[in-house]
């Protein structure tokens, strides 16, 4: 279980972060929803430790983040941040493959055989592995990197336990290939992982988040089952926009319609 | 979805055969240059001339053992130590900086070193004694190299990230300063040391010496086996700081680790031979073209490919406008600024200023 409590961070004159408290378990998929500059990739952050907080402490199965190896972490952890640079011509596999560089004591061969094309292949990339990453799309280039992260946390983990830390994972892709990398989640947390993800798309998140975290100003307004706590007013309070909501046929899920402002 | 069938022995995408085979050929092919070397000069041996004189001393006549044992095999020793570590150290500092422009000679870390011989040399002897002078070089030039290192990493990278523009333009003024502060030391030597001097500015294997060698060579080995031990992290470096920390790599250990074995390898090459440029840059190019990235090749087989060109390259100086001797750095340059400006040109994305 990742815990955060309490949480507070001031960067420069701003609160980014007002007192959040967030518990993330296995076997659970948590979404993070709110507007631009909500604190989200903040608390993330916070989450994976690269930002210390000012107040509050963020504990990982018991033990508080500073005082676990980072090599360690990357066994329980995979991180994919908002956008990812590479600079130099690596291929396709080649990215993938630095998955595996967290799992300590290496991993055999014949593992890395098998783990590396199952990664491709939860993404849609197989067939690509002779690509160089930098002559692809942007969409196609997010999707390696979360084939590497995927790769991260079965080779971290081999009994499916790591935890996925997913900063818009779908943000450059197509409906396709963003239901394509969320079902690939939502398999690793059926699976007994655990996940937090971070997305814009308020009905992919009611779709796929067993909790949903609804953040803005550096808060966390409402938390809960979608269907529990997505609804007009949570929205209208969350991102100052109107939007029905009801709940889809065949999905069972909380659908929110998008209509012009002020029309 | 996944097959549980026995997988495939190589994977596509997988450069790491061909990178192994390369390894090899290199091998062998500084071998051969190697050899050759030992055999061009103004007296030319032959091949059995010159393996017996090494390994069957007691065939070769006297004349013969003297030119390879005290002039051509220290020679080209030194330039395949100064060739291996001047690669090795570009390919390093690339993976550092996260830039294939990067390059200690470019960037201003050889003028650091260059500064700090110089001082050496001109305020070292007084205050010494010239005996003391084969150390005191290396490790004068190993805290300039360092210094500049690491005030250019401290300019050029904030929040964990390397900016190309202030990098190259950072390394124009510490190169800036380190040549001005050079000119006053050069101004104040004596005859002597002004000979020493224009040595360092041209740079040269001419004063190849076994002395030499047995100086240099512990510092460029221990830099070489350090530096390679973290090879494999920066192939998670080039995703970026904090990718690579969510990889379990110790960052601040490896770029630490970088920065002290590029100083080291910079410096002590500076200090036997002066300022080579380009082989930093060239070599590791090449080789990801041929190889790709991945550090844990990329970095043996630049000491490799150093060395041939290096060696190459000596062997042009030695004998192009022979009997007289063209410093090596005008040839490394000579070659090594238009393929420079080819990769820049090729590369216009890595520049954006």
């Amino acid at each position: 279980m990742i815990a955060a409590d309490n949480i507070s961070l001031r960067l420069g004159p701003r609160l980014v972060l007002d007192d959040v408290s967030i518990e993330l378990r296995r076997g659970e998929l948590v979404v993070i929803l709110g507007p631009n500059g909500a604190g989200k990739s903040t608390l993330l952050k916070v989450l994976t430790g690269d930002l210390a907080p000012d107040k509050g402490e963020v504990r990982f199965d018991g033990k508080p983040l500073g005082e676990i190896a980072i090599g360690d972490l990357a066994r329980d952890r995979a991180v994919l941040s908002q956008s990812t640079g590479l600079s130099f011509p690596f291929t396709v596999l080649e990215v993938v493959r630095l998955g595996l560089a967290a799992a300590q004591g290496g991993i055999g061969r014949a593992e890395a055989a098998r783990l590396l094309p199952r990664a491709l292949n939860a993404v849609g990339l197989s067939g690509f592995e002779g690509r160089l990453h930098q002559e692809l799309s942007g969409g196609e280039q997010q999707r390696v990197h979360l084939a590497r992260v995927l790769c991260q946390a079965w080779a971290g983990r081999p009994d499916g336990s790591a935890f996925l830390l997913l900063d818009e994972p779908v943000s450059n892709l197509d409906i396709h290939h963003q239901l394509q990398t969320l079902e690939a989640v939502s398999r690793h947390v059926a699976q007994g992982g655990g996940a937090l993800m971070i997305l814009h798309d308020i009905n992919l998140a009611a779709l796929y988040a067993d909790r949903l975290v609804m953040m803005a100003e550096g808060r966390i307004l409402r938390e809960g089952p979608p269907s529990t706590i997505l609804d007009r007013a949570a929205i209208l309070d969350v991102y100052g926009v109107d939007m029905p909501v009801e709940i889809a046929r065949e999905s069972g899920r909380p659908f929110a319609q998008i209509n012009r402002p002020g029309g | 979805m996944e097959s549980d069938a026995a997988p495939p022995a190589r994977l596509a995408g997988d450069r790491s055969a061909r990178a192994k085979l390369a390894l090899i050929l290199l091998a062998v092919l500084l071998a051969a240059t190697a050899l050759v070397s030992i055999m061009t000069g103004p007296v030319p041996l032959s091949i059995a001339t010159v393996l017996d004189a090494i390994f069957a001393p007691e065939n070769a006549d006297l004349r013969d053992q003297a030119i390879v044992w005290s002039v051509r095999l220290p020679r080209t020793i030194l330039a395949i130590l100064v060739g291996g570590a001047l690669a090795f150290a570009g390919a390093m500092m690339q993976g550092l900086f996260r830039n294939p422009l990067a390059d200690p000679g470019i960037i201003g870390v050889s003028a650091g070193a260059t500064f700090a011989a110089i001082a050496a040399i001109v305020l070292g002897e007084a205050l010494l004694g010239a005996a003391a002078l084969i150390y005191v070089l290396p490790i004068g030039a190993f805290v300039g190299g360092l210094l500049a290192t690491i005030t250019l990493y401290l300019i050029a990278t904030r929040r964990g990230r390397t900016s190309v523009a202030t990098m190259l333009l950072g390394g124009i003024a510490i190169a800036a300063m380190m040549m001005a502060a050079s000119g006053v030391l050069i101004f104040k030597s004596n005859d002597q040391q002004l000979r020493e001097l224009t040595f360092w500015s041209l740079g040269s294997l001419g004063g190849a010496s076994w002395p030499k060698i047995f100086a240099t060579t512990p510092f460029i080995l221990f830099a070489l086996l350090v530096g390679g031990s973290v090879a494999s992290g920066f192939n998670a470096l080039a995703l970026g700081e904090a990718e690579a920390r969510h990889l379990g790599i110790p960052v601040q250990v490896l770029k630490r680790i970088a920065i002290i074995s590029v100083a080291l390898l910079t410096g002590t090459a500076v200090a036997v031979s002066g300022s080579i440029g380009f082989i930093g840059i060239v070599v590791p190019h090449l080789l990801r073209l041929a190889i790709g990235p991945d550090h844990r090749y990329l970095l043996p087989a630049s000491i490799f490919l150093g060395a041939v060109l290096l060696t190459g390259a000596d062997m042009v100086s030695r004998t192009i406008v022979a009997p007289a001797e063209l410093p090596i750095g005008i040839v490394t340059a000579m070659l090594g600024a238009p393929f420079f400006l080819w990769i820049l040109l090729r590369n216009r994305n890595l520049v954006d200023l």
